[in-house]
């Protein structure tokens, strides 16, 4: 079989064919690269070559040698480019950042590489993860690998469009509001957002602190299971890392979902578009089929979510974004003038989604309207909190669309910011709650694909790992969007 | 002048004595070379994180017990935004809404009378970089971004220049005491800002105030108040009005000076710190900080004059600096063991000789202090004037040998011969030497001038080469010169 079938085979498979010594790690890493470079829905920012190689030789001579192998060892994985990862380019798809050389390694770039991961690229994103669409990136939109002239969700669209166009078996992307989780749902994927505290902040560039989790992108709950354990766990250097029991994650995949309460507030379910709403139907059928019972609940708070969402994010990334000041790193512009010039100079070249929300939180934030906005969001997030334990009394996990519509093209909602920000209506609530939620696969509609959303308790990702697995099984494999192992990259290693 | 009351009020930002950053791992300390004491975190480079030190915590609770505030249960650290180039992140982490301390008071002493300062609050902040000018340029050094600090912000409740200098004094010293700071100005450790206002005598409502920053010594603080007191003052008297404002002291203009033409309205946008959850301080914690409280030096000097026999004077001489204040206790310590003094007794011994003979040759840097000799040598020393073995002037030629070779006194003594001469008998030989010698003098005293007992006295010293015991030649003397 050739590296190309195995990196299709997906993060499980690739490492199991690594481990059994069916493909190299740097036949797979090579095949990976390969179609990296000729990447055409603009996903990738930046190629990690030399660096992926050597590693990849290094897994090899390490089973050569008959040393045990980690869990991802040759497994090629791509990274938000927001995620810090030494000696390798970290832009945020960012003016400001362009050319900008990380030193040190993410909490989640060491756990990947300890656990033998490749990492092999950077990938496109919204700028500072500002977007629901990708369409704010510094370096353009990304394409959707389901129809190239619509969005791949945002703001972690290039992890979710390598992912879905086999470039990668699996990636890792952040999520703010909702940005693993509706790019999963319009590519076609698996991903999931981590109970808040689950996996380390240290090394990812901060959009908003109180919100910011990041999450894994894979094509089978499985394989976001293996790369969540690889990555999930405190963190002495992120103060709001928790010290939380890990569960055998990849075993809830197969687990089933006999007895599973599965809370639906179908009054929320109205937003939705009929196609999704259909296919949500249908997911929550085929559960049910699987053993699941469905009751309703409320969510009286969840429709303040944008509002409060919108405050919160922008005031806490306002202050996140003042150390881009041309100072120690990054970009400088100087048009003569002094250190004020200075600073606006080169604080202009913000992208305008940017400069929107740090306009917003800045006032959110200021003397006199700190009470009436920030203050008041932050009540207002209290109760959605509330609405969640009320309702996980009924209740294991919330069952909702994870995006209103299925992926929308490109330029439809750039000019108008208000209708962008309501595509994050069905993820906002959770992120404010500081619950783990995944996105899975609730089928095509009008060949597109949908994405259930599950939110679980704090700490309890394995039963949404079970809920996705059950999911999986009952209907099957989303057919790809891509030809199915190029035949440019298929590798002149032939076939075994 | 007399028709106006001054109104003043202190914030000191003190440097925790930590062996690392408030936020990171890096070295807390002064004087590396620049940029070398640096990490992601201290830096705000993209991604970093801060996380809280927590010996930085048990410093500021040490500080709250000493001063007497409240220590609140639950505490929040706030972004304080601004946008300038020491500063790393756009903002500074520090206490805003709910700070660690609130309330306590500074014990201060003023003309001889004890007084009591109230203070506000006290919380914790990391400090900003420093900006360098070198060749016209203006350059940053990190080394001193997040080091732990605490501000302590006091009631504007004094009444001048001199009053604020004792508040300081007196501050510093308790700070430095219970280890918290090392209470150097010049190196920026201990650092002073102070809001000044005038209002006329009785007049309750509070004038406007000018900030007067970066003054870094004692005397300055006086001077600066006192003239801007002064100045405002005049203003008032002229018809004018006092701007708020920023000004600084001019040491050789000798007078406050306008740091920026026009001030800014400065928002800060303060908000809780979304990287670090509140900070929770619980009784236990509490409990063990109170338990490594040292002793504060009022109440050191109390005890020393209550049971150590030390005046009032010799306790503030002592207790001037910790190292020293240790130093003296552990020599009178250790001479009431060697000795079986009384502590009263040993303490005044000891007091005497550590401020006649140890203190000349002792170097002190911040709370740090070499000494010439180790305090249980002294001891030792000492207890051997009291046990007879050599008398109080040998005791400072041994002192001399012990700091030139650092030998124990006990092996110089010995070594050297120095015991002082007891033996009645060797006494009375040398002591029948020397009346034979001088029949003349003899003659004298028995003549009823007795006075010539000093000379003989001095004679038998000089041929003991001083190591006879004096109380025992005095006795031998008049025994053998009654003997006729």
């Amino acid at each position: 079989m050739s590296a190309g079938r195995w990196l299709d085979a997906g993060v499980v498979g690739a490492a199991d064919a690594v481990a059994a010594g069916a493909v190299t790690a740097e036949a797979l890493v090579g095949e990976a690269l390969g179609r990296l470079r000729s990447d055409p829905h603009n996903a990738v920012l930046h190629v990690d070559g030399e660096a992926a190689l050597e590693a990849a030789q290094q897994v090899d001579a390490a089973r050569a040698a008959g040393e045990a192998l980690g869990p991802l060892a040759g497994v090629p994985v791509a990274l938000k480019d927001n995620l810090c990862q030494r000696g390798t380019p970290t832009t945020c798809a960012s003016r400001l950042l362009e050319g900008w050389v990380a030193p040190y390694d993410a909490h989640v770039v060491e756990r990947l590489r300890a656990a033998g991961a490749m990492l092999v690229a950077k990938t496109n994103m919204d700028e500072f993860a500002m977007g629901s669409s990708n369409e704010t990136s510094a370096f353009g939109p990304v394409k959707n690998p389901w129809d190239p002239a619509r969005a791949p969700g945002g703001s972690s669209g290039g992890s979710a469009a390598a992912v879905a166009a086999r470039l990668v078996p699996g990636a890792l992307g952040s999520d703010t509001g909702g940005s693993v989780r509706q790019p999963a749902a319009f590519c076609g994927l698996f991903a999931l957002k981590p109970t808040y505290g689950r996996v380390s902040r240290y090394g990812l560039v901060a959009f908003a602190s109180s919100l910011d989790q990041v999450g894994p992108f894979a094509r089978s709950a499985r394989d976001g299971a293996r790369l969540f354990a690889a990555i999930a766990g405190r963190d002495g250097r992120d103060a709001t890392s928790a010290d939380a029991p890990s569960a055998d994650w990849e075993g809830a995949c197969a687990r089933g979902v006999e007895g599973l309460r599965v809370g639906v507030p179908r009054a929320l379910l109205e937003g939705a578009s009929a196609g999704v709403r259909a296919r949500i139907d249908a997911a929550l059928e085929a559960l049910k089929d699987a053993g699941a019972t469905l009751v309703d609940v409320t969510l009286p708070h969840a429709k303040h979510g944008v509002s409060v969402y919108y405050l919160v994010a922008p005031a806490e990334a306002s202050s996140n974004l003042a150390r881009f000041d041309g100072v120690r790193y990054g970009l400088r512009v100087e048009e003569g003038g002094g250190l004020d010039a200075m600073y606006e100079a080169t604080r202009a070249r913000f992208g305008p989604e940017v400069k929107r929300r740090i306009l917003l939180g800045t006032y959110a934030l200021s003397a006199g309207y700190y009470d009436a906005y920030y203050l008041r969001a932050q009540k207002v997030r209290t109760l959605i909190r509330r609405d969640y334990d009320a309702a996980f009394e009924a209740c294991d996990v919330v069952a909702t669309p994870t995006a209103p519509t299925v992926a929308f093209p490109l330029g439809e909602r750039t000019d108008d910011p208000l209708t962008m920000y309501l595509s994050d209506v069905y993820t906002l609530p959770a992120s404010l709650a500081g619950l783990p939620a995944i996105s899975t696969p609730a089928g095509l509609s009008e060949g597109l694909p949908t994405g259930l959303q599950l939110v679980g308790r704090a700490f309890d990702e394995a039963t949404l790992f079970a809920a996705a697995g059950a999911l999986e099984k009952a209907f099957g494999p989303l057919p790809s969007p891509v030809p199915a192992g190029p035949g440019e990259h298929a590798g002149e290693e032939g076939a075994s | 002048m007399s028709a106006w009351e001054a109104v003043v009020g202190l914030e000191v930002h003190a440097q925790l004595r930590t062996r690392t950053k408030l936020f990171c791992a890096c070295p807390n300390e002064f004087g590396a070379p620049p940029n070398t004491h640096v990490c992601p975190v201290c830096l705000g480079l993209p991604g970093a994180l801060p996380a809280p030190n927590e010996a930085a915590i048990d410093l500021a609770l040490r500080a709250a017990l000493a001063l007497g505030g409240e220590v609140r249960e639950r505490s929040v650290f706030a972004r304080k935004s601004y946008f300038y180039p020491d500063l790393a992140k756009g903002y500074q982490i520090s206490q805003f809404a709910l700070p660690i301390i609130e309330g306590g008071a500074v014990p201060m002493a003023l003309e001889g009378e004890a007084r009591s300062a109230a203070l506000t609050r006290i919380h914790l902040e990391e400090d900003a970089a420093k900006n360098l000018h070198v060749q016209g340029e203006t350059v940053v050094d990190f080394n001193r971004a997040g080091t732990p600090l605490i501000e302590i912000v006091g009631e504007p409740v004094l009444r001048s220049g001199a009053e604020a200098e004792a508040y300081l004094r007196a501050l510093r010293e308790v700070l430095v005491f219970i280890g918290v700071n090392d209470g150097n100005l010049e190196e920026g450790s201990f650092r002073c800002d102070a809001n000044v206002s005038i209002r006329p005598k009785g007049e309750e409502r509070l004038g406007t105030r000018v900030e007067l920053k970066n003054i870094n010594s004692f005397r300055f603080v006086r001077k600066a108040i006192d003239h801007e007191v002064a100045r405002q003052a005049a203003l008032r008297e002229s018809g004018g009005e006092v701007v708020q404002e920023t000004r600084t002291w001019d040491e050789r203009q000798e007078r406050t000076v306008a740091m920026r033409g026009k001030e800014e309205a400065h928002d800060y946008r303060y908000f809780p710190d979304p990287d670090l959850p509140p900070l929770v301080v619980d009784a236990a914690r509490l409990a063990r900080a109170e338990e490594t409280l040292p002793e504060l030096p009022a109440a050191m000097r109390a005890r020393w004059v209550e049971t150590l026999g030390l005046t009032a004077q010799d306790a503030g001489v002592l207790a001037a600096h910790p190292a020293i204040a240790a130093y003296f206790e552990a020599v009178a310590t250790g001479l009431g063991e060697a000795a079986g003094l009384k502590p009263a007794k040993a303490g005044k011994k000891a007091a005497n000789f550590v401020m006649a003979e140890v203190l000349r040759e002792t170097a002190t840097e911040g709370v740090e202090a070499r000494f010439p000799a180790a305090a249980p040598e002294v001891a030792a020393l000492l207890a051997l004037v009291e046990d007879g073995t050599i008398n109080g002037k040998i005791a400072k030629e041994v002192f001399a040998k012990m700091v030139a070779t650092g030998e124990p006194p006990k092996t110089i003594v010995e070594r050297e011969g120095l015991a002082q001469v007891t033996d009645t008998a060797a006494i009375e030989a040398v002591v029948r030497e020397v009346l034979a010698a001088n029949p003349k003098q003899v003659e004298q005293y028995r003549g009823g001038k007795t006075a010539v007992l000093g000379f003989f006295v001095g004679q038998v010293m000089k041929a003991t080469r001083g190591q006879a015991n004096p109380k025992a030649v005095n006795e031998i003397l008049r025994a053998l010169l009654a003997e006729g």
